[in-house]
């Protein structure tokens, strides 16, 4: 089971969480010119990198906020959590 | 390639067995090829046989990594369908039911087919009407398809849970008779033995490294045994997809997710068919060995582990013992994981890419052992003939741009959630 580091409630298990897939995803800017290709590469394409990969989780079970998870796609290990304004 | 038969088997059982040739060679690769095949699984096996049958093309390698059949064709439920809703799903996946009829006959390898009906169960009298509709779209595809009420699915499978009390009441069902299941790791060797009979080259152990790419034409690949020669690749690397098309400088609507299955320990004869729960994510089967085969939802978090968490098998079983109280007993013989290629909308990609040369077999998600027959034959179509299958029109690449998405589940993007 993975155990996450909820930046605001310390280790919980992994059943009190739910996945947002992936952090580094991001929307065009409003009122500016967007490319059919900006527009497909923020709703379709992904990095989906084996190794590092940056995340959003939900602490949906606990305090509700949302945060980002530094998480090796090939082991699982979780290297670091932070609030949604930090960056590894 | 000495033939299969009755007459073999007992010619070799009075030699005590020392006679059997091996089912395909294992050669070192050379140094050009018509065509190289990347991925050593049950698509990767089946394209380079049609290939080779259909296309006129003899100097074909398969590449594999690891060994042949040791991904998700070794890893998955074994169940054959094509009970879909939209019309490119169904008549794509039904001609791979027809290619399962005769498989064994076509390859020489007894791969088990057994089309012992899949019966997908609602629970509500909503979601009876949605598989009444799913239904009708079967039949004008010409796909056999029948609506159960509850007490015809109580003759099926009286075990389950018909009590007043049941949390989800069992309304009725949707019936593909033809649905069932098949041996996943003969259709690998059935294949396998069938392609290197032709001719073709199957070379275990050796990865993929790089492309040799040259004014937009692929002209080779760079490998752990060496560099070779060739104008066109297939790729069919499944969960593995991302990490190949990184150095082909693609990046895809894919993202790779980790789906786990599991056996309890062997029983008597109990369940004859496929029934899935309609009230989660639940499905199973009992396999020739007696072990009750089940699955259910990815774990949701991006992974290449090729092993998930306990919370979703504990998930998972808690809906099976909802729908089948007499599974409590039993205890679980082993559970696994593979990878899925969880495309962005849940339907599979078979194209050219916008490198010449190069062809795209992914986004299976959590489907392709079934398709495994029709796949190989619209993707050797692909290869050879450098435009699509009819069949594969529909699953092309740019339909992420143009808008013509194959969104069977309404789900959009998000895969993870099943």
């Amino acid at each position: 089971m993975l155990e996450i580091k909820c930046p605001y409630c310390g280790n919980r298990s992994q059943n009190e969480f739910a996945y947002g897939g992936d952090a580094t995803v991001k929307r065009p800017e409003l009122n500016t010119e967007v490319s059919d290709q900006d527009w497909d590469n923020f709703v379709y394409y992904r990095k989906n990198p084996r190794g590092n990969h940056l995340e959003l989780w939900h602490h949906i079970s606990g305090c509700r906020q949302w945060f980002k998870v530094l998480r090796n796609t090939a082991t699982h290990d979780i290297i670091q959590t932070m609030e949604m304004k930090e960056n590894p | 390639m000495k033939k299969y038969s009755v007459f073999s088997l007992v010619k070799n059982a009075l030699n005590h067995h020392k006679d059997w040739d091996v089912a395909w060679r294992d050669p070192e690769p050379k140094k050009e090829y018509e065509a190289v095949i990347i991925g050593g699984g049950g698509h990767g096996l089946a394209t380079a046989y049609y290939l080779a049958k259909y296309y006129d093309l003899k100097n074909i390698a398969i590449l594999e990594k690891g060994w042949i059949g040791g991904g998700n064709v070794g890893r998955n439920t074994t169940i054959l369908r094509s009970n879909y809703m939209h019309d490119a799903n169904n008549l794509f996946y039904e001609q791979g039911m027809q290619m399962w009829k005769d498989l064994s006959q076509e390859l020489n390898y007894n791969v088990m087919y057994s089309p012992r009906g899949i019966l997908n169960l609602a629970h509500s009298d909503a979601q009876l009407n949605a598989y009444a509709r799913r239904g009708n779209s079967m039949r004008l595809n010409g796909i056999d398809a029948a609506l159960l009420g509850r007490e015809e699915v109580r003759k099926m499978i009286p075990f389950a849970d018909f009590t007043e009390n049941a949390r989800f009441p069992i309304f009725g069902g949707l019936l593909q008779p033809i649905g069932g299941t098949a041996r996943h790791d003969a259709v690998a060797w059935g294949y396998a033995r069938a392609a290197d009979d032709m001719g073709v080259d199957i070379i275990q152990h050796c990865e993929v490294n790089g492309f040799d790419i040259e004014n937009g034409k692929v002209i080779g690949v760079q490998t752990s045994k060496g560099n070779i020669k060739t104008n066109k690749v297939g790729l069919c690397v499944a969960g593995s997809t991302s990490i190949l098309a990184e150095k082909l400088n693609m990046t895809l609507p894919i993202e790779a997710h980790v789906l786990q299955a599991c056996v309890s320990e062997p029983v008597k004869p109990l369940l004859d068919g496929v029934v899935t729960f309609g009230a989660g994510h639940f499905y199973c089967s009992q396999s020739d060995k007696g072990e009750m085969v089940m699955g259910g939802d990815l774990d949701g978090y991006n992974s290449y582990a090729q092993r998930g968490n306990l919370p979703t098998i504990q998930h998972v079983l808690t809906e099976g013992v909802a729908l089948f109280p007499n599974l409590s007993r039993l205890k679980i013989l082993r559970t696994w994981g593979g990878i899925m290629d969880m495309s962005m909308d849940g339907s599979p990609i078979i194209d050219k890419t916008h490198i010449d040369g190069v062809y795209l077999n992914c986004g299976w998600c959590y489907g392709g052992f079934k398709a495994t027959p029709v796949s190989g034959l619209t993707f050797a179509h692909t290869i050879a003939c450098n435009e699509p299958h009819e069949l594969n029109i529909p699953f092309k690449l740019d339909r992420f741009h143009t808008g013509h998405l194959i969104d069977e589940k309404g789900l959009g993007t998000k895969t993870w959630i099943s």
